[in-house]
């Protein structure tokens, strides 16, 4: 089903690979100007289509532009990820042994944390329980700086959490290396980070916090849609009238 | 794909040790090519290319050049005997999936990869406008330049190679390291000097990537100048001699 591309396919596959990640809305105007910039038609509600032309020709080379929801805004994105093996291999040729160890154990962290997050100062009690060379102080802060120049990590106030491009490229990891350990939201079935969790203990589901602006909106008494019980958490504002699109 | 090494295994710069640690490898005659491909089904030499174009791209996003013997040692293998079958392939695919054009610039070992959409890429880096002074002084100058007249320049820009720029960081190590493992510059020693100076020259990634003719163009808008008053610059940049001009084929010297 391999398809032949055209310029514009070619100059969106290069900016992907320079940026990293984009937004959707960021995607379709870089569509628009890929195609303008190549004197091609362009049907703006055929972006799907664009990418999966560009993607079956990726495929062999275990590549793919891949959409993923971000837990921060809920909008979604795009990003070009490798999909070669389940490991972090994308990072192995940028980071050093000692320094993949450590950042295993942030994910760690991550996972069982409540709020989809690790503290700098849990992160760096990790790093003296390394079995690899140990990593000091300023070189853990070194390699969080990397980590989050990279765009694999966020950083607000202290505290790091996956970003969007982490989450995205190595779902199948998370989902092969944690299993049941990791959350899922109960609306769109993606892995939840960043989410609301249902008080019921005998319910407990999670809602991303971005799913739960939407679902809620505009309800007067906020209830779990698994257990009716009252949805106790404060609900987000909904920051931009959007299709909950399935992956 | 390779684990990081430690920095001072990956930096090159002198590029005599580059040579000295080659294992050399001979090219197969296209009979050995044949046969070999003979032996081997479709999808296996595919498989082999994708893991070739995919190594590659690794290096191409440090913009380090790919050395021959290492691509032979590390993905290809096995199948060296189909080594010319499979970069050509891999150039296919660079081309029409990527737009981007593979190139041996070196004949003996190094390959690297130029962009050839016709219009370029949207710079995203400061440290691009740095090195287009640096080239430009170059070219304006005949092609060499001894390394104090980049210095001062680009102190008159108020980059100083002393100083912690805010931007660029140590401008000595990004212009004499950087730039030159990027193979956009060549920085090598002028002999019987003392103490040592350097000179300045064009790398083969600039000659690919960088139009002479361009760069012409935004010296006369400097300067507020026709080009043609370079007369010898406008005629070096306007001969089919700079193959950055179009997206023409290189001669391969396979």
């Amino acid at each position: 089903m391999s398809r032949q591309l055209g310029d514009h396919h070619r100059r969106f596959l290069q900016t992907m690979m320079t940026i990293g990640i984009t937004s959707e809305k960021e995607a379709k105007t870089l569509y628009q100007h890929c195609c303008e910039t190549h004197k091609t038609q362009c049907a703006p509600d055929r972006l799907e289509e664009f990418i999966e032309a560009i993607n079956s020709r990726l495929q062999p080379m275990f590549m793919q532009i891949r959409k993923g929801m971000s837990e921060e805004d809920g909008q979604q994105h795009y990003a070009l990820v490798n999909t070669a093996e389940t490991d972090i291999t994308r990072m192995t040729s940028d980071y050093a042994d000692n320094e993949l160890e450590l950042f295993r154990k942030i994910m760690d962290l991550i996972v069982s944390s409540e709020n989809g997050k690790a503290s700098s100062t849990d992160i760096l009690n990790s790093a003296d329980m390394m079995t690899s060379k140990k990593l000091k102080k300023g070189e853990t802060q070194q390699l969080l700086l990397r980590l989050v120049q990279d765009k694999w990590l966020c950083e607000s106030q202290g505290e790091y959490n996956l970003s969007t491009r982490c989450i995205i490229e190595m779902e199948p990891y998370i989902r092969a290396m944690y299993q049941d350990q990791v959350k899922v939201c109960h609306i769109c079935h993606n892995m939840a980070f960043q989410c609301q969790i249902c008080e019921n203990p005998s319910c407990g589901i999670k809602i991303h916090n971005p799913c739960v602006a939407r679902y809620f909106k505009g309800r007067m008494e906020p209830h779990c849609p698994a257990c009716d019980d009252f949805w106790p958490h404060e609900i987000p504002e909904v920051r931009e009238l959007h299709s909950l699109s399935k992956r | 794909m390779t684990q990081r090494k430690r920095p001072s295994n990956t930096l090159r710069l002198s590029q005599s040790k580059e040579e000295d640690e080659d294992v050399t490898f001979t090219q197969p005659s296209s009979s050995q090519v044949q046969r070999g491909l003979e032996k081997l089904t479709p999808a296996q030499v595919d498989q082999k290319t994708a893991e070739v174009v995919q190594y590659i791209l690794v290096k191409d996003q440090k913009k380090i050049p790919v050395r021959r013997a290492e691509l032979v040692k590390n993905i290809v293998k096995d199948y060296r005997t189909v080594y010319p079958e499979i970069i050509k392939r891999a150039k296919r695919i660079f081309e029409q999936v990527f737009g981007l054009k593979l190139v041996e610039i070196d004949p003996k070992n190094h390959i690297l990869n130029k962009n050839v959409l016709s219009v370029h890429r949207c710079p995203s880096n400061p440290k691009t406008g740095l090195l287009f002074v640096i080239l430009s002084v170059i070219f304006m100058k005949g092609g060499i330049v001894r390394e104090n007249q980049i210095w001062n320049t680009l102190k008159k820009l108020r980059v100083d190679p002393g100083q912690r720029h805010e931007e660029f960081g140590d401008v000595r190590k990004v212009v004499t390291e950087e730039f030159v493992r990027q193979r956009y510059l060549e920085y090598t020693r002028i002999p019987h000097t003392e103490p040592i100076e350097y000179e300045f020259r064009w790398g083969h990634r600039a000659d690919m990537e960088v139009s002479k003719a361009q760069i012409l163009e935004f010296m006369g808008q400097l300067h507020e100048q026709d080009p043609r008053s370079w007369s010898q610059q406008y005629r070096e940049a306007h001969t089919g001699s700079s193959s950055a001009s179009s997206g023409s084929l290189s001669t391969s010297t396979f």
